[in-house]
């Protein structure tokens, strides 16, 4: 057992030893992905799986993301367990047919006689300068289709415990790790041991005056924010989504029926969005609760600027939520 | 010719016979069914073509795996798919493969090693690639075809597929039906040449050039070889030249359209599957009017006891819209 000092790591340190703990747990277990094996291992954070198991069960493949993504369904459905990893999430959209057409109707389509434990890790890979194809956040698109899960880790312990969730399903799951280092190489405490996370949103301070619900990083703009928000006597309930697909709106229900107010705090873009789903679901639920209308804080109806003069406007901070909940209080 | 009717083969060469008769029978069957109204689906028929289906599969081993598109059921039936799933999963019902909900374009059966049939083109070659990956990581010899058309030869996925099975040295077996047409638009409107191999052998992958693949015979000399390889790791491709006689989709002929002429037809109806294989049967006399007579009773019993089946099975029920999404 390791000291307890010693479980404080970071959430890359995280995703990695569930990845290690998966492959060690089950032989079915393989990875694939572009550049997988090289010098960085996708961050440094497949690296140690690598050196571990070796180029049989760590794969480093052409770029064909959409060809990749089928061989990965193939696998599935000679009973593999089969991790493809996607440096970026933007790159998922070449894998939409396989993924979409393919994966999240299968079971569907065979009257449950097909099953395809896939899982799907990829990266919002937002760092400055990344720009317009290299940084986007696009959980909303993949969370439409009945058929996938979707996840997206908040913080080191739930990133552990969602990949391995994701890997010992029966069905497709889509993790979006957030590789800004704000999350990506923040350090907390996590237990050593296997642990899967439910498919269920995480109640992470309680409180009586506002609902916030978090997608993603955002969760830690949402707990930053709280402390000038409780000097003020405001004090918000903010709730970590944690899985967009299924979405377990139960507690967000239950939440707002409390506070009477909803503010929904995303990566993605709000038209069509995770945002708006949320808001939806909680006025067809908790209509005649709310004393002020819902909002929501996204990023704005464009895509990223490379520009590091703009890229600052571009993202939801910690100062967009004080800003929106004094409004709303 | 690869095979004499002599008393070792006969029985292979009448098993290859029965097998496209069986094919071509319930396909005539589906027609007759849309044309009565009962199927509310696109059947595509493999009429004309079912000597490539016969010809590979017939040089596998039971525990090989094939996949399949949206024109699957000749590949169904030529593994050995049971045939009452088969016409109830096209009628919708809850006793057909997929429990109705998959249709006609879905078809497989695991028992006898069809894994999946799908039919967005091009889309389920590399499923075949994975099953090959899986295959070769867990130590199993048997190895993994992909059926498809010439159509999904132009899809990226397909060249992605050929590239990973060559690189990683996959125990997958490409089988291209060509035959000339995707849809209504001919193959020199979409590619350079009619012939796709010269392409695929750049890419370090062993090719078989097919063309008559009407003839069985031909395809189980090429296959065999082709397999006996692949099971060795050195990927490969069969360009089987073949020819639909039926409608893209549905029940009937269409030369009214225009898309191609009767004389084209009339060529490939003149290089018909059973007539050549007859051929090499009356040389012998071997399999007399007697027996096909005999075949045919014999298939069209199954084909009733399936038909009954199906009519009789129940339909899902309402509430089985929302079970097994997953996800």
């Amino acid at each position: 057992m390791a000291k307890i000092d010693e479980r404080f790591i970071t959430y890359k340190d995280a995703a990695t030893e569930a990845l290690l703990q998966a492959m060690e747990k089950d032989e079915k277990v393989f990875l694939m992905g572009e550049g997988v094996d090289n010098i960085t291992g996708v961050y440094g954070q497949v690296l140690p799986a690598y050196r571990k198991f070796g180029p049989k069960r760590v794969i480093d493949t052409p770029l064909s993301e959409n060809g990749l993504t089928g061989f990965a369904i193939g696998a599935a459905l000679d009973g593999m367990r089969p991790v493809l990893i996607h440096q970026r999430n933007d790159f998922m959209l070449l894998t939409m047919d396989q993924l979409m057409n393919q994966a999240a109707v299968l079971r569907y389509a065979s009257g449950g006689r097909h099953r395809v434990p896939l899982t799907i890790l990829s990266f919002v890979a937002r760092r400055s300068g990344e720009g317009a194809q290299h940084s986007h956040s696009l959980q909303s698109i993949f969370a439409h289709f009945p058929g996938i899960k979707v996840g997206m880790p908040a913080c080191a312990i739930d990133v552990k415990g969602m990949i391995l969730s994701a890997i010992f399903d029966d069905d497709p799951v889509i993790i979006l790790e957030h590789k800004h280092p704000t999350l990506y190489d923040k350090i907390e405490y996590v237990p050593e041991q296997y642990y899967e996370t439910s498919f269920n949103s995480k109640i992470v301070t309680l409180g009586q005056d506002i609902t916030i619900v978090t997608v993603s990083i955002n969760l830690i703009n949402a707990l930053e924010a709280q402390w000038e928000l409780k000097a003020e006597g405001i004090f918000p309930e903010i709730i970590d989504l944690r899985w967009l697909r299924p979405l377990d709106i139960g507690p967000i229900v239950h939440s707002v029926k409390k506070t009477g107010r909803l503010l929904v705090v995303d990566t993605g873009w709000k038209m069509y969005g995770v945002s708006s789903e949320i808001i939806a679901q909680v006025c067809e639920n908790a209509y005649t609760y709310l004393k002020f209308p819902p909002r929501r804080i996204t990023i704005p109806d464009a895509p990223c600027p490379a520009s590091q003069f703009l890229e600052k406007y571009y993202h939801p901070s910690a100062k967009d939520i004080i800003k929106t909940v004094r409004e709303m209080i | 010719m690869v095979l004499n009717p002599d008393s070792e083969n006969i029985g292979l060469l009448k098993k290859l016979y029965y097998d496209m008769l069986r094919i071509r029978l319930v396909e005539e069957k589906l027609a007759d069914w849309y044309t009565s109204g009962l199927i509310k689906a696109p059947v595509h028929l493999s009429i004309g073509q079912e000597a490539v289906a016969v010809g590979v599969v017939a040089a596998l081993s039971p525990e090989d795996k094939i996949v399949s598109t949206h024109r699957c059921h000749g590949h169904y039936l030529a593994k050995g798919g049971d045939l009452k799933k088969m016409m109830a999963e096209i009628l919708g019902k809850a006793t057909g493969c997929c429990h109705g909900r998959g249709g006609t374009m879905h078809l497989f059966d695991d028992s006898v090693g069809h894994v999946i049939s799908a039919p967005l083109v091009g889309a389920s070659i590399p499923f075949a690639v994975g099953i090959a990956m899986a295959s070769k990581m867990k130590g199993e010899n048997k190895i993994a075809v992909a059926f498809f058309g010439d159509g999904a030869v132009e899809e990226g996925v397909f060249w992605e597929s050929v590239n990973f099975a060559s690189v990683f040295k996959l125990p997958v077996l490409f089988v291209c039906e060509n035959n000339l047409y995707a849809t209504h638009s001919p193959i020199l409107r979409r590619q350079p040449y009619e012939e796709i191999v010269s392409r695929v052998k750049s890419h370090n992958i062993r090719t078989f050039y097919i063309n008559n693949g009407n003839d069985v015979l031909m395809v189980l000399k090429a296959a065999r070889e082709a397999v006996s390889e692949t099971r060795k790791f050195k990927p490969c491709l069969i360009e089987a030249c073949t020819y639909r006689l039926r409608e893209h989709w549905g029940p009937g002929e269409d030369w009214h359209l225009g898309y191609r002429t009767l004389e084209e037809g009339d060529e490939w109806l003149a290089k018909c599957p059973f007539k050549q294989l007859r051929k090499v049967f009356d040389k012998s006399g071997n399999l007399s009017q007697l027996d096909i007579d005999d075949m045919e009773e014999m298939i069209k019993k199954e084909i009733d006891a399936a038909v009954k089946f199906a009519l009789e099975s129940p339909a899902p029920p309402e509430n089985e819209l929302l079970s097994e999404v997953g996800g």
